[in-house]
């Protein structure tokens, strides 16, 4: 019988830190730009330049690592990492190799049901996350290479997943769980193509049902979800072939070429480098006392996976409406804001996710570009709620007002006439033009045909061009139905 | 004038009898005069001197006072002065760095006038001043005998009169050990009082920038202006005490414990340096102070110790000087055969072999057996001088087991020339501040002896050492004039 093969997969992703400044020096930390001018003789290696540790760089760590479950270590280290390049000015990179800042922790994500039977959730593991510097960057051209040292020293934070993901799909979960997070936590821009976050996966393969792993394969640089189940889905095509076929793997590196749609050798084992580590004797240990821990804890805003948690329980919403009200924490906190105003939390939910995403999308811009506050559209949702105002005035008069600023939300109702009206008189006579103007179909109602109600009661709020409280309407309706009966 | 104490030169400078252009002229004509058979210099700072001393004077007229205005200084060529070249004593190209090492910026913001930079060993890498790609330096006392390395130009030239007092780096004794074999009083300090800020690092966790100068006193001077923490030094922190450097006390020897280290002063001295030693002993007991015998057990792993370290982290540091950036390159047909030829050529052999040895301690499988091993046997130097201040207060040695060899003698025997610093690296690995003072002649040689100190124990080391220098006049000796 044909061996099963099992994969096994772990992630390496270097994080970019969204700090305003270096890790080791005051130049800004940005992306674009002429070459070479976001430095200064630290980040470009001046003998007797020496690094000082950027004090925001190690709080968005701490935030990190905390939000992962990890273990924060008291005191770590640094060292370094030596090996030579030109796009390396010192000639080593300043890592934390020893002792990582944080170790453990995990991310939860769904289980893959084709590989575990269940798409139950499952805590994939973290090994370790520290920080370090980036390198700066080479571009070839003909037979030069230049050199573009902006990136030289911008901060990194390298999470080092453990081999807990077994298939393509958890991999890329995992990766897109990463990814919110640290968009959420705002300690990164998440723009992929940047290289704000770059990503390698380790993978193995072994026999279903096998304790030991297999030889491990190492892709580099995976930077889209897509190119990372694309990567790994060859991958683990290539190597259970071989594997099936009697051979064995060969411990390397190998890189995507998005292109052919392949993976490529780039590095052997033999051929691995030799990278001298040592302790960076120009930085003090980097100690987290127990104050600063507890600071960092208090700092961490509501995790991602509590508040869709809350939303489902506290708001009786769908896991779906609750991820996509986390698709960025301006947006849920907007939301919070307007659930908490309203008083109505599910009803705030279905504003957010109908009519102001899609202002959103229409409009092609942001919470903050849109220009609707919180406030106002949480009275918004509770007149509609109250009844003061109805579904329909609010959603086509009264918020494209709010948005063009044109005054608050009562003052709106008042000056545009938009108040619903409830007044059994002035409802009733509604009804009854409208029940007068459809003879046919109110007597088919009367005789039964219930699903005509629909019918008469949209004519009702059409004729009372929105206005009309639906609720006043029915009741309206019962009662000439009933008087119609009874004569 | 120029090659005497500061308090002389003081009293003129404020009382407007002497300025500071008079003596940097005096200075500049001293060098000339002296410079070629002495090869102390590397750069000489013309421009920048005079201006710099009229700037003095304008202050000093002011009524502006501080320790230093208007003083004439040597730096070595490993101190970053802003538009300057910095050679490193090495033939792999020079670098011009946009900023001035802290130590210097804060000398030359209190009104000290920088004169020349100074020859070194090449990157601060060698004990006798011959490792450096311009040629060696001479000792003045004896002009075929080395000055000591590596500061070999600041010390030869500071003995030489070329200055009111200089500025060397000391890794492992690199200031020390030339004060010592010119004459001269020199400090390390405790590892962090200098900002290491603009110094090019040869061994960062050892390397501290060493004060020379011609008596504790003018030591105690220019520390009160240099001295520390640094936001653009990590690993730097305040001195305590500091302000007691200004008018510095005369210590009362009395009940004084000072320790004489068994390993020290026993076999392996030179007959007239153990002479000196003795009697320095016999005239601090005269004034009451106690000498106590302690032990230093680990010691003798220092030179092993030391060059363990000292190697790792030269391999680490000089890696910058690749071609790309820094150093001149050679060109050749790929990436690697260009960053080899510019090193091959670019550095001389001692820098080569504590490059080679270093990347070998730190390479997989022998990073345990060598660098952790050297860390371990650091920690346990260090205890021994903390067990040591347990019972003393501060610990007399040799700064060296002989006087200054001749040139040439060593430079085929590298363990030889490492052992030189026999007595210099132990206060390094245990980061503990050193005092060097002359002692006194041997054969027309000076001698120096060091006190060592607790960690921070700057102020009291000084005090001693001034109470010492009078009692003695050996730090008033200048070298004979050339014929």
């Amino acid at each position: 019988m044909e061996t099963r093969w099992e994969a096994v997969i772990g992630l390496e992703v270097h994080v970019q830190l969204r700090t305003r400044s270096k890790l080791f020096c005051a130049c800004a930390n940005a992306c674009g730009g002429e070459p070479n001018t976001r430095t200064c003789p630290v980040c470009l290696g001046y003998p007797g330049t020496l690094p000082t540790l950027n004090d925001g760089a190690v709080k968005a760590a701490l935030a990190l690592g905390l939000a992962l479950g990890a273990r924060i270590n008291s005191v770590s280290g640094f060292d370094r990492k030596q090996y030579f390049y030109p796009d390396l000015p010192k000639g080593y990179q300043i890592t934390q190799a020893r002792v990582p800042f944080a170790e453990g922790g995990w991310l939860e994500i769904p289980g893959d049901p084709s590989a575990r039977g269940s798409d139950a959730p499952i805590r994939a593991g973290l090994v370790r996350a520290h920080l370090e510097e980036d390198a700066g960057k080479s571009f070839h051209e003909g037979p030069w290479t230049l050199v573009d040292l902006n990136r030289a020293g911008v901060p990194l934070v390298e999470v080092v997943g453990a081999p807990d993901l077994r298939s393509p799909l958890e991999a890329s979960e995992w990766f897109k769980t990463l990814h919110q997070l640290v968009t959420y936590l705002g300690i990164c821009d998440g723009n992929l193509e940047e290289g704000s976050l770059r990503c390698d996966a380790n993978l193995s393969l072994r026999p279903a049902g096998a304790e030991t792993f297999g030889t491990r394969v190492e892709i580099k640089n995976l930077n889209s979800f897509r190119f990372l189940r694309q990567a790994l889905d060859f991958e683990i095509q290539r190597q259970s072939a071989l594997l099936s076929a009697g051979g064995t793997v060969v411990q390397e590196t190998r890189g995507w070429d998005e292109k052919a749609g392949e993976t490529r050798p780039q590095r052997t084992k033999e051929a691995a480098m030799d990278y001298r580590f040592f302790p960076e004797p120009d930085l003090p240990p980097l100690v987290i006392d127990a104050e600063e821990l507890e600071a960092a804890r208090a700092a961490l805003p509501e995790l991602p996976a509590a508040r869709a948690a809350r939303y489902r329980a506290a708001a009786g919403l769908g896991a779906d409406e609750a991820a996509t009200l986390l698709q960025s924490r301006a947006f849920a906190d907007f939301y919070d804001a307007v659930a908490e105003g309203s008083g109505h939390p599910k009803a705030a939910a279905h504003w957010m996710l109908g009519e102001v995403s899609r202002l959103l999308n229409q409009r092609g811009t942001d919470l903050d570009g849109l220009g609707l506050k919180a406030g106002d559209l949480a009275l918004l949702v509770r007149r509609v709620a109250e009844g003061t105002v109805a579904h329909g005035s609010a959603k086509e008069a009264l918020l494209p007002a709010l948005l063009a600023g044109e005054g608050g939300v009562d003052d709106l109702i008042a000056a545009k006439g938009l108040a619903q009206v409830s007044d059994p008189g002035a409802v009733g006579r509604a009804v009854a033009e409208v029940l007068a103007a459809h003879p046919q179909q109110t007597a088919a109602l009367k005789a039964g045909q219930t699903k005509l109600r629909g019918f008469l009661v949209g004519q009702v709020l059409k004729a009372g061009q929105g206005r009309l409280s639906p609720a006043a309407v029915n009741e309206a309706l019962d009662a000439l139905l009933a008087e119609g009966r009874d004569g | 004038m120029v090659n005497e104490c500061f308090n002389g030169l003081r009293e003129g400078l404020d009382a407007g009898d002497l300025s500071s252009e008079v003596l940097t002229r005096q200075s500049l004509e001293i060098m000339a005069q002296r410079d070629a058979d002495l090869g102390a210099l590397a750069t000489r700072l013309e421009e920048t001197s005079l201006a710099c001393a009229r700037k003095a004077d304008r202050r000093l007229r002011q009524g502006e006072r501080t320790p230093v205005l208007g003083l004439p200084f040597l730096l070595k060529d490993n101190l970053a002065l802003a538009g300057a070249s910095l050679g490193h004593g090495s033939r792999i190209g020079p670098i011009k760095p946009p900023f001035t090492a802290t130590v210097v910026l804060r000398l030359m913001e209190a009104g000290a006038v920088p004169v020349a930079q100074t020859r070194m060993d090449e990157f601060a890498m060698g004990s006798s001043g011959e490792h450096c790609a311009s040629g060696p330096t001479r000792n003045p006392w004896s002009p075929d005998r080395v000055p000591g390395g590596s500061s070999s130009g600041s010390a030869a030239g500071l003995a030489a009169g070329y200055a009111a007092f200089a500025l060397g780096s000391d890794t492992g004794g690199s200031a020390r050990l030339p004060a010592a074999f010119c004459g001269l009083s020199a400090l390390r300090p405790t590892y962090g009082t200098l900002s290491r800020k603009g110094l090019s690092a040869m061994a960062s966790s050892l390397d501290q920038i060493g004060l020379m100068a011609r008596s504790a006193r003018d030591l105690a001077s220019i520390l009160s202006v240099v001295a520390g923490s640094d936001s653009g030094d990590a690993t730097s922190t305040c001195l305590p005490r500091q302000d007691r450097l200004r008018n510095l006390h005369v210590m009362d020897l009395k009940g004084l414990r000072v320790g004489l280290p068994r390993e020290a002063l026993g076999d392996g001295l030179a007959p007239e340096v153990r002479r000196l030693m003795e009697t320095a002993v016999a005239l601090l007991a005269s004034e009451g102070a106690v000498p106590v015998e302690v032990s230093l057990p680990h010691s003798r792993f220092a030179v092993d110790t030391y060059f363990l370290l000292n190697t790792s982290e030269v391999s680490s540091n000089l890696a910058r000087f690749d071609g790309v950036r820094f150093g001149t390159r050679v060109p050749a047909a790929d990436l690697q055969d260009t960053l080899a030829r510019t090193r091959d050529e670019g550095f001389g052999p001692e820098v080569k072999r504590r490059i080679l040895l270093g990347a070998f301690c730190l390479s997989k499988g022998f990073y345990e057996a060598f660098h952790l091993k050297a860390l371990q046997a650091r920690t346990l130097v260090a205890q021994d001088f903390q067990h040591a201040f347990q019972q003393v207060d501060l610990i007399l040695m040799p700064a060296s087991p002989a006087p200054a060899f001749p040139l040439g003698s060593r430079l085929e025997d590298p363990r030889a020339m490492h052992l030189t610093d026999l007595h210099t690296v132990p206060q390094a690995l245990a980061g503990l501040p050193a005092l060097v003072l002359p002692a006194g002649l041997a054969k027309g040689l000076p001698v120096g002896l060091q006190f060592v100190g607790p960690a921070f124990s700057e102020v009291a080391l000084l005090e001693a050492g001034h109470a010492f220098q009078r009692l003695t006049s050996h730090h008033r000796c200048a070298p004979p004039l050339p014929a």
